[in-house]
Order: structure tokens, then C-alpha cells, then sequence
């Protein structure tokens, strides 16, 4: 008798209710949620450095990314206009931290600006969240638990998506 | 054929001199389980697997890290000729395994996370660059022998 390895989700009587309410696959779990905001408390005080930092990394890791950013005069890491663009980013991410109950309504003016006017393609999204991953690793290694990881992870992906919304 | 510069050469070289191999590979496996639950499939037989903590202290998953490090450490040794070093691997994975090769991805963004977090500062955008490049090669030697 092959032995039983699949195991229910702990919130497997809420699934009924959880399909009506979740459009999106993979969502935030209310622990997810909790994990998050209990995270960003640390990040926020290093929120424009970890900003620059992801999108310095970006941008050389990934050389591809560079092709939105041909109208920069200096895309080396640090330099003016990525840390000014990595605030700006990490400034949207708080704030996506602020609306993660309803990130597609919270967002809808981001994703109405990738969509029409930056039109970054959503791949680059993800490969941007990975930077941001890394570099919490690097910055708050002791914070940045498995746990915490697989929060922040399932977070940045549902900010993708709502930043893809209005796509098409 | 890879053409690797100088620099990445001595950066994975410098890499793999300084971060702590014991803990690297288990670390990896341990956080590439927890983030990516679906890749439990492959680990039925490891026996408790159904939280971070179980995972984390799971002695199946540490013994399994080494393995994967053992791994990763000979293709540093060979960085002119991963892909024929690799063939073995490759053909385990995909006709005894049968891992979904989407999933080497998966570990090796757990893998560059866990480095990251060990060198610190030191993991600079170039030194990041040189191993994810040294990880991508990886990845596609591994990915080779499936049809």
C-alpha cells in the first residue's frame, strides 16, 4: 500500500468559500497578508536603498531590461536616475503593501501606466521581483526566513498581476 | 560553448572558496521546498515535509543539499565543458526522475538567494551576474538530454 504523502491545505474547509472570493490562483492567504505587513515594517526604513539596488542588479543581471531605459544618460549601478527609479518603485511596492486586500483596484492607475504608456512586457516583472528577493537576502538575511520568502514571493506575483490587468 | 571572461571565471571560483558548502545546498533545497511547495513531488519519499520548520530540519533534505552542492561544485570545476559533465546528470533526471525541467529554474533562483544572503555586500550586480550566468549554464546542461 503506497503510502499517503498529500497533504490537505490547513484552510481546506474555507475552499468553498475562498473559490467565490479569489479570481487569482495562488492568492494571498491571510497569514500571507499578515506576513507581509509584518515584514515591510522592517524594509521601509532601507526601502529606497533595497529600490536601487534591485534595479541596479536588474539592469546588469538581466541586460535585456535595458532596452526601457535607452533614454537614461547612465544605467551603471547607482547612478542618479536608477536610484531615483528605484525609489519610485519600491514607493509603489509600499504602497501595493497598503492595498493588498485589493490590489487590482489599488493599482489600477500602475497597471493602466505599464499597460498603455510603458508597455514593459509583464515577463520583466517577475524577473524584477527576483531582484528585489535577492537583494532582501542580502539586506536582512536574518529576516528574510523561507517563510517570509514564499510571502513576499506569492506578494510581488499578485502585484504583477494587477499591474497586468489592463493589458489586454 | 560557453565563452566565460576572466572576471566570471575568478568570481565563481572566489564564490565557491567562500561560501559554506555544508549549509549551501541544504539551505537551497530547503527554501526551494518551502517557496515552491509543488516540487515536493519528488520527495515523497523524504518523509516530513508539511512546514518550513519540518523542512528546514529535515535530515533527508540536509543529506539531499550536499548532493545537489557535490554537483554544483564539480561544474565549477568544469566550466569549459559543463554540458558533456553533465550528460549523466541530465539523462538521470529526465528518463529516472522525470523532473519537470522548469523546476532547475526554480532551485537555481533558491541556490542565488541563499549565496546572496551568505556574501552579503560582497555579492555585488557583477558577482550576481557571473553566478546567474554560471547557474543558467547549469540549468540548460541539465535540461539537455531530455526529448
Amino acid at each position: 500500500m503506497p503510502r499517503l504523502t498529500y497533504k490537505p491545505p490547513h484552510d481546506c474547509l474555507l475552499i468553498g468559500i475562498r473559490t467565490k472570493q479569489l479570481a487569482n490562483r495562488m492568492s494571498l492567504t491571510a497569514k500571507d497578508k499578515d506576513t507581509v505587513k509584518a515584514f515591510w515594517g522592517k524594509v521601509s526604513a532601507k526601502a529606497e536603498d533595497i529600490g536601487q539596488d534591485a534595479l541596479s542588479r536588474m539592469l546588469v543581471v538581466y541586460p535585456q531590461t535595458k532596452t526601457y531605459f535607452a533614454h537614461w544618460q547612465d544605467l551603471s549601478p547607482g547612478s542618479a536616475p536608477v536610484k531615483k527609479h528605484g525609489a519610485t518603485i519600491m514607493a509603489g511596492v509600499g504602497d501595493a503593501v497598503s492595498k493588498i486586500d485589493d490590489l487590482t483596484a489599488g493599482l489600477l492607475n500602475l497597471s493602466e501606466l505599464h499597460a498603455f504608456t510603458l508597455r514593459v512586457d509583464p515577463a520583466n516583472f517577475k524577473i524584477l521581483a527576483h531582484n528585489i528577493l535577492v537583494v532582501l537576502a542580502i539586506r536582512l538575511p536574518s529576516d528574510f526566513t523561507p517563510e517570509v520568502h514564499v510571502a513576499i514571493d506569492k506578494f510581488l506575483a499578485a502585484v504583477a498581476r494587477a499591474l497586468s490587468e489592463k493589458y489586454r | 560553448m560557453v565563452k566565460w571572461t576572466d572576471f566570471e571565471r575568478a568570481t565563481i571560483k572566489d564564490i565557491f572558496s567562500k561560501i559554506d558548502s555544508g549549509v549551501v545546498g541544504s539551505a537551497a533545497l530547503s527554501r526551494c521546498l518551502t517557496v515552491y511547495p509543488w516540487t515536493q513531488r519528488y520527495f515523497g519519499k523524504f518523509g516530513n515535509l508539511f512546514n518550513a520548520a519540518a523542512i528546514a530540519s529535515n535530515p533527508k533534505v540536509k543529506a539531499h543539499g550536499k548532493v545537489i552542492m557535490g554537483a554544483l561544485e564539480m561544474a565549477a570545476k568544469n566550466l569549459d565543458d559543463i554540458k558533456n559533465a553533465y550528460t549523466q546528470l541530465s539523462i538521470l533526471h529526465s528518463e529516472k526522475l522525470q523532473v519537470d525541467p522548469d523546476n532547475f529554474k526554480l532551485l537555481a533562483d533558491c541556490v542565488t538567494i541563499v549565496v546572496a544572503g551568505q556574501l552579503g555586500k560582497a555579492f555585488t550586480p557583477e558577482v550576481h551576474a557571473a553566478f546567474e550566468k554560471f547557474l543558467a549554464v547549469v540549468v540548460a546542461s541539465l535540461r539537455k538530454q531530455y526529448y
